[in-house]
Formats: structure tokens, C-alpha cells, sequence
């Protein structure tokens, strides 16, 4: 398989019939869940091809010598508001907004024209009709509606749109812009943390969301491991934060690592508001947006890495950026994990789970069997050692489906869909 | 004589033992500016426009040359266009390890 396969962004729209991926190559797959089969109700439609497209293309930058990457490091879907669907894609550089049309009706009987567009003779037309629209075979169309360009020196990590559905934000390693989607010739910066003098530079953002009811608030993260809340009423720069949310470290398990094993990788709020989780190497943390000084609940994702930190640090391993995500009623959050593994944690039982997503589990039907990675000791039957697992496959991207138990699991090159038994 | 427990040594230090002493010169600060400046520079590639546009040129009015059973081989006037250099990994004017 080639290296422009790997998936590297996996989003369900809003209503959860649409998942885009976005791939290195530039490309955009949509899948479309099938209609509910009304005599098989205990089937949900699968997800087939809906559509295909390329969003990105390689660019050079001649004046700095540097390589634009095509990969697609986010989709962002835009609530249906017509026939069409609309999405955001973006780039290191350029964000792109897409319309997605169906097309399944066509004219014929033009006066002018034959069938197959060539023109009639006009002195051949004795007679005038009046053309009809005749079904066809459905065709989906992606056309680019609007190209956001220029805006970015350092390479996008994420966009959000707004709760107004007006705006969104675009963010890079040391800046944030405003857009409106309808403007594409500027954009207004609201957080710039570039020091005057690089030499003094400490931390990048990693990432940031829009808060989903208040459109005047949205969360930024760093690699330092903390997370601001801005408020866009206070000032044009949004540069103070409102609120900083940071758990204070112990300063007696400081080491080499803490630091990088602290940056954040994904932020993503909560569909109520109310809480937001952050990605870190080794956990998963949720907040209370009213609690800054420590997070009100942390899950282990793969504690067993911390005794491994040194090779994981030669490797660059200790830099994968793993995100995460919430289910449609945010009781359960989940993220991926090293050797094809994926963790769910519930949040009201306590209890989490380890699967995987392999070709061998992937027949239809077939329950997922959980995983268990042995730390130390000796090894139960069916566990996994430590020094077994695949640093190579790692499952970066994950995605839930707004409102049923329908989850998309990003390995490197393909996409797994599960949904929960039913009875 | 005063004898001192030994306090139990972190997972993550242990760790960090390990790698300093694969690396000795490791500087003390990883999270510092030539870290984060390695992150900002990622797809850095270098290469001559001039080359690459008379290139550009060149190709289109004459063939290349076919290509031998060594496809990757590039040689003679066949002048180095972006697309074949082959992927830079990003490296500090240090390397992360040299501190």
C-alpha cells in the first residue's frame, strides 16, 4: 500500500449519515450509511462510497524552499442547511470549503443541441419543445466553493467552526485566525504566542476548538501540557486568556520526559459545554471548564509506555499525536493507542476496555474480543507483552457517530467501522 | 554513621538514566527553542530554482531518456526537479541529541 493512503483525518458530519476521511495523498473519501433496512431492524446500513475527491495538491514554496505538503490534517463538516453538503479541509497552509451535490436528474430536449451537446444546424429546427428534467443515475459533484489562502506562516494543526455557523477559526503552531466563510481575503488574527525573539520560544499551540453553544468562546492547548479558554468579547487579541487550565506538576517526578509527555495532542469539548478532554502521550483528561486547577477525571490510556519512554523517545514515537473523542451523549470517550489498539472508557461505570482493529476480527458480526497488554510478570495467556506491540501500527484518528453506537477506527491505511450489538 | 533509605527511582527516571547515558551530551531543557524550532521547520527541503525551472524547460522540448532497469537512478543532464529528491528527514542544525 502507498504511503499517500494513510489516513490522516476521520470526521462524522452532523447528522452522522456522512464520514469523511482525509489521506496523505490530499485525497477525500466520503462514506454514506445506507438506508435502514425496514425488515432488518437489527442491522443499521452500512457505510458505503459516497464520494471521492481530491482536495489538496502539492504546492513548493520557492521563496523559503519549503515543501507544502497535500496531507489533509482536518475536516470539519458545516450543519446541513440545504440539498448540498459542505465541509472544511485543510492542509499545513490552505483550508479549502467544499459543496457536495447529488445530481440525479438531467435536461433533455434541448431545441439547440443534440443529446450529446453537439449543436444543431438552427435552419434544421422546425419545431420548439420545451426540455424536461429526466432522472439519471446518481452523480455526486465536489466543487471547491471557497479557497482560504496566505493567512499561516507555521503549518495548520486544527479548524473549528462556530456555533454561529458564520465563522470558524484556523489554528497553526503560534497563531489563531478568525474567518468568516464567506470572506476568503483576510482574516483576523485573535492569538499570536511568536515571541520577538525566537531564541525565547517555549511553547507552540497544539490545538483548539470552539466552545459548541458560545461563539464567543473557544479553548486553545499547548505543548506544555496546559489549555486557555479565551473570550473574544474581551479584546481583539485574544492574547490573555480567560481562564488557564493546568495540573500542577510534582516537581519530584519531573524528568527529561514530563514535558514532552505532557503536550497535548487534541482538545475537544464535550457535545453539553460543559467539560472538554484533552490528549496527552500517556492519558486522557477531562475537565470541568469551571475548575482550572486540575482536571476532574484522568484515564490511563497505556501507563506500561513510561518504563519504555527512552526507546519511544529515539524512535520519535513519544511525538505521536493521538486524538480523541466523546459519544453523542459524552458518557464515553475514546482514543487510539500503539499496536492497532483502541481504548474506551465510560465514564459513569468506570470501567475501560482495550480492542483492536485488525483484519482478523474484521468479519462482519463477529463481537470484538477485548485486549489485555501485560506489563510485567509473567504473561496470562491471551495478554500481550509490552515488547510485542507494534510501534508501527498506531491508531491515531477515531471518530463517533453524534448519536448512535457507531464508531470509524483510523488504522494506518484503513478505515474500521464497528456499531454496538443489537439485540 | 547515618545510613539513608534509598528512595525507589520513578519509572520515568529510570528512563531518563537509560537515555543519557546512551547520549551524553543531551542537553537539559528537550521542550526548549531548538526542539520546538525543529517542529516549526518541518518539510524543509532545499534545492535550486534555476535548476529546476531550465529543467522544467529542457523537458519539454526534448524526451527523456528512457529509463533504464534502474528507474531511480538519476544521472547525467537529467537535472534534480523537487519530486525526486528524496524525503529530508527534518533535523536540527544540532541533532536533538547533541543538547
Amino acid at each position: 500500500s502507498h504511503a499517500a493512503d494513510i489516513i490522516s483525518t476521520v470526521e462524522f458530519n452532523h447528522s452522522g449519515e456522512l464520514l469523511a476521511t482525509g489521506d496523505k495523498g490530499g485525497r477525500v473519501v466520503i462514506f454514506q450509511q445506507a438506508q435502514e433496512n425496514k425488515t432488518q431492524s437489527h442491522s443499521r446500513g452500512e457505510y458505503n462510497v459516497y464520494s471521492t475527491f481530491q482536495s489538496h495538491e502539492p504546492e513548493f514554496d520557492y521563496l523559503k524552499s519549503l515543501e507544502i505538503e497535500e496531507k489533509i490534517n482536518k475536516i470539519r463538516w458545516l450543519p446541513q442547511k440545504n440539498a448540498a453538503q459542505f465541509l472544511l479541509s485543510t492542509n499545513d497552509k490552505t483550508i479549502k470549503l467544499w459543496k457536495i451535490s447529488e445530481r440525479d436528474k438531467r435536461p433533455e430536449g434541448y431545441n439547440l443541441k443534440e443529446e450529446d451537446g453537439r449543436y444543431r444546424d438552427p435552419t434544421t429546427v422546425t419545431t420548439l419543445r420545451v426540455p424536461v428534467f429526466r432522472p439519471m443515475d446518481l452523480m455526486v459533484e465536489a466543487s471547491p466553493r471557497r479557497i482560504f489562502a496566505n493567512a499561516h506562516t507555521y503549518h495548520i494543526n486544527s479548524i473549528s467552526i462556530n456555533s454561529d455557523y458564520e465563522t470558524y477559526l484556523s489554528a497553526d503552531d503560534l497563531r489563531i485566525n478568525l474567518w468568516h466563510l464567506e470572506i476568503t481575503d483576510r482574516s483576523f488574527n485573535i492569538v499570536d504566542i511568536k515571541p520577538a525573539n525566537m531564541e525565547e520560544l517555549t511553547e507552540v499551540i497544539t490545538a483548539a476548538e470552539f466552545h459548541p453553544n458560545s461563539c464567543n468562546t473557544f479553548v486553545y492547548s499547548s505543548s506544555k501540557g496546559t489549555i486557555r479558554l479565551c473570550d473574544m468579547r474581551a479584546s481583539a487579541l485574544c492574547d490573555r486568556h480567560s481562564k488557564l487550565f493546568e495540573e500542577p506538576e510534582d516537581p519530584s517526578n519531573r524528568s527529561f520526559f514530563s514535558e514532552i509527555i505532557s503536550s497535548i495532542s487534541d482538545v475537544k469539548f464535550s457535545h453539553s459545554g460543559r467539560y472538554m478532554m484533552t490528549r496527552d502521550y500517556l492519558s486522557v483528561k477531562i475537565w470541568d471548564l469551571n475548575m482550572e486547577n486540575r482536571p476532574v477525571e484522568t484515564y490511563q490510556v497505556h501507563e506500561y509506555l513510561r518504563s519504555k519512554l527512552c526507546s519511544l523517545y529515539e524512535n520519535d514515537c513519544i511525538f505521536d499525536k493521538f486524538e480523541c473523542c466523546w459519544n453523542g451523549s459524552d458518557s464515553i470517550v475514546m482514543t487510539g493507542s500503539y499496536n492497532n489498539f483502541f481504548r474506551m472508557f465510560d465514564r459513569n461505570t468506570k470501567r475501560d476496555i482495550t480492542l483492536e482493529a485488525s483484519r482478523e476480527n474484521n468479519k462482519p458480526r463477529t463481537v470484538l474480543k477485548p485486549r489485555k497488554v501485560c506489563a510485567s510478570g509473567k504473561r496470562k495467556k491471551d495478554e500481550i507483552s509490552v515488547d510485542s506491540l507494534d510501534f508501527n501500527k498506531k491508531i491515531l484518528h477515531t471518530a463517533w457517530h453524534p448519536k448512535e453506537n457507531i464508531i470509524a477506527v483510523a488504522t494506518t491505511n484503513n478505515l474500521y467501522i464497528f456499531q454496538d450489538k443489537m439485540n | 554513621q547515618d545510613m539513608q533509605e534509598k528512595e525507589p527511582i520513578t519509572p520515568e527516571r529510570a528512563e531518563e538514566v537509560k537515555l543519557k547515558a546512551k547520549y551524553p551530551s543531551l542537553g537539559q531543557k528537550p521542550g526548549g527553542s531548538d526542539f520546538l524550532m525543529k517542529r516549526l521547520q518541518k518539510g524543509q527541503k532545499y534545492f535550486d530554482s534555476g535548476d529546476y525551472n531550465m529543467a522544467k524547460a529542457k523537458m519539454k522540448n526534448k524526451q527523456l531518456p528512457s529509463a533504464g532497469p534502474d528507474k531511480n537512478l538519476v544521472t547525467g543532464d537529467h537535472i534534480p526537479t523537487p519530486q525526486d529528491l528524496p524525503q529530508r528527514k527534518s533535523s536540527l542544525v544540532t541533532s536533538k541529541l547533541a543538547g
